[in-house]
């Protein structure tokens, strides 16, 4: 108020001047917005990209935005916000916190906006209309299988590498791998991480490759005997690879992870990561566009859950569990190959 | 010091202006929805939070000093009156009451530490930072605590003026700066301030008593980012442990990009305002844009050096 009682007539006057040369938006093309986590992880810039894809062919325009660091919730509402103000009718979100993002979305779809989450839903998931994300308690139940059968009957120690505190993408993921190894685990919709005798130690990494190596080397420090370690991502397995590295553990320790980026197939050929659960962004962000240019179209709103797929992807495969290989993997990978 | 630094006008008060108007001018000719009422009081209602906060990191950086700490206590206040006013199902005014109490509470134990032992202020609210960021995470559980009675939101509600939604908060926020710019400008507490700034030893030595300004100048602080707390609470519309992470450096930078010297003794607090505004508006008008964010902060990172260097080069002017 205070800046626009001073300037609006001169800017008034110039914005009229300059409205020839205006780079408005298109008549008629519908507005989508997309907000990630944050701008710089390969994960959420493969899903950008996906989306500015499917935009152009598709004849929409794609505004992006997302929160300074994990965790920024109030940055996400400022992005939606703004991406509403420039005219967009549907906003796809991967919620940086599932629970403070809910009264934000709620406002956005009181006016009428469809709200879809990708990747990680919200908390209540039907507070937005839609979600398009991977199973990640399939994910899990994926490498926890693999995990299982590698193992061939050795008593196993775990190290558990997990996201962070209340997280629900987490707990499904670590949940998911504790029961296709045949442990007792929460169900799906648990946003408990499942403790079990055989898991030896666990901690959060926060999805980081340094802070996965910090940890995993205290972990080592508390279970030097460990053989398997899950983690809640391939950055967390390299760090995890990293400290195992140092210790000179690497040979005897088996590490199973969850993503299928580019960097992270690599790491799968190259026996850092067994085997690992791939997910695909690309494909999350083209649906949320279709979805939205459906939507401007015929105003008719997607709805309920769909799953994006997962594969497993294995260095080596083993009897009785279904994988895919590293070449396979690669081509479908996401990220710089 | 007969003569306020304030009432010079060096170069440094106009960059900031014609920072955010240049920046205006260019956003108007990109997006022909930039300039509308409704755009407008978006922003105002998007930078509530860091410009409450602001103002107390405004009055601190006057002192010479600053607080790292402003983001996470403020986090720390808005987990309070949440939690106070479901779990414990407190009143809404005790709630809020309690919640700016504690923030207060940080305040003069940052004033204390700085007064007292001595301590320098950073190291001082590096500390604090993290014992309000650990308090935070462990009464909240790392939880986000929703379901909050509507008083607690209510500043985030808004009333409309022509095309204009305007939330209570953005009022609030401009009153406080109208009130913290009177209080600098004509009080003898306001002229104390700048005068620790500038020489805190000759200033005790006329008399002043600088321990107290000092100490004062913390525990308002405080009290700034209880209000600020609320100001959050009713944006997001939760109690959010997370919250506050980026609020410190943001509140520093839109104090040095509103041209208040981070040596102390110069500054306005009004300026602190246009900062504000200069980095919200540049948010906002790049997503209307549809450019990325990322540019934002490359131009604030261009914005806050060319602050300094403006600063450096009146000082040297001055001498």
């Amino acid at each position: 108020m205070f800046v626009s009682s001073r300037f609006v007539p001169a800017l008034a006057v110039l914005a009229l001047a300059a409205s020839t040369a205006s780079t408005a938006l298109a008549a008629g093309e519908p507005v989508i917005g997309l907000v990630t986590k944050t701008e710089t992880n390969p994960f959420f810039v493969k899903m950008k990209e996906g989306a500015q894809e499917e935009a152009k062919k598709l004849g929409a325009k794609l505004l992006s935005g997302a929160g300074k660091a994990d965790g920024d919730n109030a940055g996400q509402i400022t992005a939606m916000e703004n991406m509403i103000a420039a005219g967009a009718k549907t906003i796809l979100i991967t919620p940086s916190d599932a629970k403070a993002i809910v009264p934000a979305i709620k406002k956005a779809r009181d006016k009428g906006i469809m709200v879809i989450a990708l990747d990680s839903p919200a908390d209540p998931p039907d507070a937005t209309d839609a979600l398009f994300a991977t199973n990640n308690y399939t994910a899990g139940v994926l490498i926890g299988e693999y995990a299982k059968a590698a193992m061939a009957g050795k008593t196993p120690k775990i190290v558990a590498l997990d996201l962070l505190p209340g997280h629900p993408v987490g707990a499904q993921r670590h949940n998911g791998f504790m029961k296709g190894f045949g442990l007792a685990a929460n169900d799906a919709k648990s946003n408990e991480l499942s403790k079990a005798p055989e898991i030896v130690c666990m901690a959060d990494s926060f999805g980081d490759q340094a802070k996965a190596q910090t940890v995993m080397e205290n972990c080592l420090q508390k279970a030097p005997d460990v053989n398997l370690v899950y983690t809640i991502n391939e950055p967390a397995a390299a760090g995890a690879y990293n400290a195992l590295k140092r210790a000179g553990k690497e040979k005897g320790v088996m590490i199973v992870s969850v993503d299928g980026g580019c960097q992270g197939i690599k790491d799968t050929a190259a026996g850092v990561i067994a085997a690992t659960s791939q997910q695909y962004p690309l494909k999350m962000a083209a649906m949320g566009v279709a979805a939205g240019v459906e939507f401007a179209k015929t105003g008719k709103k997607a709805s309920g859950y769909v799953d994006t797929g997962v594969t497993l992807i294995a260095g080596k495969s083993v009897a009785g569990v279904e994988s895919k290989d590293t070449k396979t993997g690669a081509e479908l990978c996401w990220g710089k190959k | 010091m007969a003569t306020s630094p304030t009432h010079r006008i060096p170069w440094g008060a106009l960059g900031p202006w014609l920072a955010l108007l240049g920046a205006c001018i260019f956003f108007a000719t990109q997006s022909d929805r930039f300039l509308t009422g409704g755009n407008l009081s978006l922003i105002l209602q998007q930078v509530m939070v860091v410009g409450v906060i602001a103002i107390g990191q405004t009055l601190i950086i006057l002192t010479a000093g600053i607080d790292l700490s402003c983001g996470m206590v403020m986090a720390l206040g808005g987990i309070i009156m949440t939690k106070f006013a479901t779990e414990l199902g407190m009143p809404v005014p005790v709630a809020i009451l309690c919640g700016i109490g504690v923030t207060t509470l940080f305040g003069l134990l940052n004033g204390l530490l700085v007064t007292r032992i001595k301590l320098p202020p950073f190291i001082v609210t590096l500390g604090t930072l993290n014992i309000a960021f650990a308090i935070t995470q462990l009464y909240s559980s790392s939880q986000t605590i929703t379901d909050l009675p509507a008083g607690l939101t209510g500043l985030g509600t808004t009333f409309t003026i022509g095309s204009a939604e305007v939330a209570w908060g953005s009022v609030l926020m401009v009153a406080l700066y109208v009130l913290v710019w009177f209080v600098l400008r004509e009080t003898a507490a306001g002229r104390h301030i700048y005068a620790v700034g500038n020489n805190a030893e000759a200033t005790r030595l006329v008399g002043i008593p600088t321990q107290r300004v000092l100490l004062g100048v913390y525990v308002a602080a405080g009290v700034l980012y209880g209000i600020a707390s609320l100001l959050s609470v009713a944006r997001t519309g939760v109690g959010d442990p997370n919250a506050g992470q980026t609020e410190n450096l943001d509140a520093i930078t839109a104090v040095v990009l509103g041209g208040t010297s981070l040596f102390g003794g110069r500054g306005i607090v009004l300026g602190s305002l246009i900062g504000v505004l200069i980095v919200g508006v540049f948010r906002n008008g790049l997503t209307l844009m549809g450019v990325s964010s990322i540019y934002q902060v490359l131009v604030t990172g261009v914005l806050v050096i060319l602050a300094v260097a403006a600063d450096q080069l009146s000082r040297k002017g001055a001498r």
